[in-house]
């Protein structure tokens, strides 16, 4: 995506502290490079604080900041996290998600054409979203004490009609579902990080899941619970999902859909694609009646089309995940501990 | 993927295993002697498919697990000191010293970084003319050739700023020493392949016949560990005790002859002590003469260093086969992956890891109540 540098800002080709001083320099940057990007009546305003319309049902909320090295990766960037993950945790609640808050800590140095275009990612990834970005926050930090760009946002949305969803709701029985290959994204930055280079370019699934969502709550009252598994991968999403329904769940492993290229590196570096993160895929746990039906919608959705049913939950070893090998055995999922993947996310 | 996929076949498994069940009479127990074919039997379930007399117990063949402990506080001190970037395999920076670890040091200001390759080690050594970069070179015959190559180049460019850590060890002389000890219970080897690939078999005949065991050249994948089994087993039931190549695809008898030249003019047999096991008779590699400019550990004096065991950790008796990592009463309490008492808890090839990791259900109610 192109970005041209507005004349009032061209005396300054980096950030510097004064940008973050709440002065001159902060005002221009806002007033060129943020507010042309994000433009909305709401934030047109320019106050501390937006005032949003009435909603009409109950509020969701949610918070997330944002650290990835390097700021652009195969398949996206930083401006694109900062708005899906949001949005995703939004979606995952059910909701329609309306309203982002954005805050950028910078560091001294960053060239204003990189955020230029991380914004203009952003922009771009709020308007395929359906959310405005309403109001904002700009630090600088000296250099040497940040990576580039770090990005917080929060977002708020209003909860669907008729959706209720909560791992409580589980029961042994239930279908999960996976809404397509998953590693992809941890992999992607993994190997521009690293230096890996494999025979095909692996990029970033990072997209908004609101309207495959949405597709799989047509039929609100089988849903169970939704999850985004982001950081710890799809493990740590199932892990959460047990234990706040103290259900088992079973994996098939060879149900699990996984690129050839994401299953080659992880078996280089000696990683689990089930520990490797997401950032455009969801799981979903589903009655058993309905699950075909819910498996059907996914499928017709863009971000959904090679979705598949990869487990059940089961009263057999209740908080526990377990996955079927290859070989037709069974061990225990656990989740990653600390740092497999620093900071992809 | 090819080359992988046909080696996880489900039914060929399943075929496998029935074979093994028909041939095997009695009970028998044998030493998988790699950390990575243990990863592979948990993750994948395989002693799930052995008839219950076919016993699997793990053996020594964890790099990491083995480091001494006084090495470790040694990398730890070298890795502490301003100027110095410290570049290391990304499983070494969690194996617990005597006070901390490798992520403790980096975050108290320690230049410490994870490389693919040592010889990523020596290109940043150029690129930082000005720090000194020391590699920790552990790794058993497997890592060898690389460790070995990057001090080769070292000298060949004449990159001063560059040594090696080196904690070499060797498998043979390992296993002999598992065969020798007291209450020694394992009955054949599935010896490591890839240590196979690169020193060939020779080292394997005199052991068979001295200790009259089984020893069975296996892969990592599920078939090949099944067919080293099966190996094993039809040796056990005929009274054999041969050396045997389960592992054809990737090992050649006299394995791989550029690499041990490279390793013979880098690495000299020495002495070395294995951590939970002791010292063991020429059971690793340092740095000759014409190399040893190279050796961090001459390089910098990190002066007297006082080592300080966990006394629950019971990793000595792991790594023989003596104990079960989930028989010791420490496994799942005070010692889980993320507060780990030893070196076995903590690499991906740690066999109380893969335990913890994979562990069959027997202990999942434990695994799950400790979080």
């Amino acid at each position: 995506m192109e970005w041209t540098c507005p004349l009032p800002l061209r005396d300054y080709p980096t950030i510097v502290m004064g940008h973050g001083a709440g002065g001159q320099l902060s005002a221009e940057l806002t007033e060129h490079l943020f507010l042309p990007a994000f433009r909305n009546p709401a934030l047109e305003a320019l106050t501390d604080a937006a005032v949003l319309p009435s909603l009409g049902g109950p509020l969701v909320f949610s918070t997330d900041a944002f650290v990835v090295r390097p700021l652009f990766f195969p398949g996206g960037s930083v401006g694109e996290l900062a708005v899906n993950g949001t949005v995703n945790d939004l979606a995952m609640a059910g909701a329609i998600p309306l309203h982002l808050s954005a805050a950028f800590i910078l560091e001294e140095g960053l060239p204003l054409e990189t955020l230029g275009r991380i914004v203009a990612r952003m922009a771009e990834a709020a308007r395929r979203a359906g959310v405005h970005i309403v109001t904002g926050d700009t630090k600088v930090v000296e250099r040497g004490h940040g990576d580039g760009c770090f990005i917080a946002t929060t977002g708020v949305g209003v909860l669907r009609k008729g959706v209720e969803l909560s791992p409580a709701a589980v029961r042994p029985g239930d279908v999960i579902l996976c809404s397509g290959y998953v590693g992809d994204h941890g992999m992607a930055v993994m190997s521009v990080r690293e230096g890996l280079e494999f025979e095909t370019l692996i990029e970033s699934d990072c997209q908004p899941l609101h309207t495959l969502a949405a597709a799989i709550l047509e039929d609100p009252g089988p849903v169970r619970v939704l999850r985004d598994p982001t950081r710890g991968g799809l493990a740590s999403a199932l892990h959460e999902i047990a234990r706040q329904s103290n259900v088992g769940l079973r994996v098939d492993e060879t149900a699990l859909p996984v690129r050839p290229e994401v299953r080659a590196a992880c078996e280089l570096l000696g990683l689990d694609p089930l520990h490797v993160a997401n950032e455009g895929k969801l799981i979903a746990v589903v009655a058993p009646e309905a699950a075909e039906a819910a498996l059907a919608r996914m499928r017709r959705h863009p971000a959904g089309a090679d979705a598949a049913i990869i487990g059940l939950a089961t009263d057999a070893h209740p908080g526990v995940v377990a996955v079927r090998t290859a070989v037709s055995a069974t061990r225990v999922l656990n989740m990653i501990f600390g740092e497999q993947l620093p900071r992809i996310c | 993927m090819k080359y992988l996929d046909e080696f996880r076949d489900g039914p060929l498994a399943g075929r496998l295993a029935g074979e093994i069940r028909a041939t095997a009479t009695r009970p028998w127990t044998l030493m998988e002697v790699c950390g990575g074919q243990t990863h592979s039997i948990l993750r994948y379930g395989l002693h799930q498919l052995l008839p219950p007399g076919i016993e699997l117990v793990h053996g020594p063949g964890c790099p990491v697990c083995v480091t001494p402990l006084e090495l470790i506080d040694k990398a730890l001190a070298i890795a502490a000191r301003p100027g110095v970037i410290f570049c290391s395999f990304g499983d070494m920076l969690r194996v617990p010293g005597s006070g901390k670890d490798l992520f403790r040091v980096r975050a108290e200001g320690g230049d410490v970084r994870v490389v693919y390759s040592p010889l990523d080690a020596v290109k940043l050594a150029q690129r930082h003319p000005d720090r000194e970069v020391v590699f920790f070179g552990i790794g058993f015959e497997t890592t060898g050739p690389a460790n070995a190559m990057a001090v080769r180049v070292a000298k060949q460019q004449e990159v001063r700023n560059f040594s090696m850590l080196v904690s070499q060890v060797l498998v043979p002389p390992a296993m002999e020493a598992v065969l020798a000890a007291p209450g020694n219970r394992v009955q054949a080897f599935l010896a490591a392949g890839h240590v196979c690939a690169v020193m060939g078999c020779d080292a394997y005949p005199p052991i068979a016949q001295r200790y009259r065991v089984p020893i069975v050249v296996t892969g990592f994948e599920p078939l090949d560990l099944l067919s080293g089994i099966l190996r094993a087993v039809r040796q056990l039931e005929r009274g054999e005790a041969r050396v045997e190549n389960a592992y054809e695809r990737a090992v050649r008898w006299e394995g791989n002859p550029e690499a041990r030249r490279v390793l013979a003019e880098v690495f000299e047999a020495t002495d070395r002590s294995w951590r939970g096991i002791g010292v063991i008779s020429h059971s690793g590699w340092r740095l000759t003469a014409a190399y040893r400019e190279f050796d961090a550990e001459l390089r910098f004096d990190v002066g007297h260093l006082q080592v300080r065991e966990s006394p629950l950790c019971r990793s000595g008796e792991v790594l023989r086969g003596t104990l079960r990592p989930d028989h010791c009463p420490a496994f799942g309490r005070e010692c889980t992956p993320r507060t780990p008492l030893g070196a076995t808890m903590v690499s991906s090839e740690g066999a109380c890891a893969a335990y913890y990791h994979y562990g069959h259900f027997v202990s999942a109610g434990s695994v799950a109540a400790s979080h």
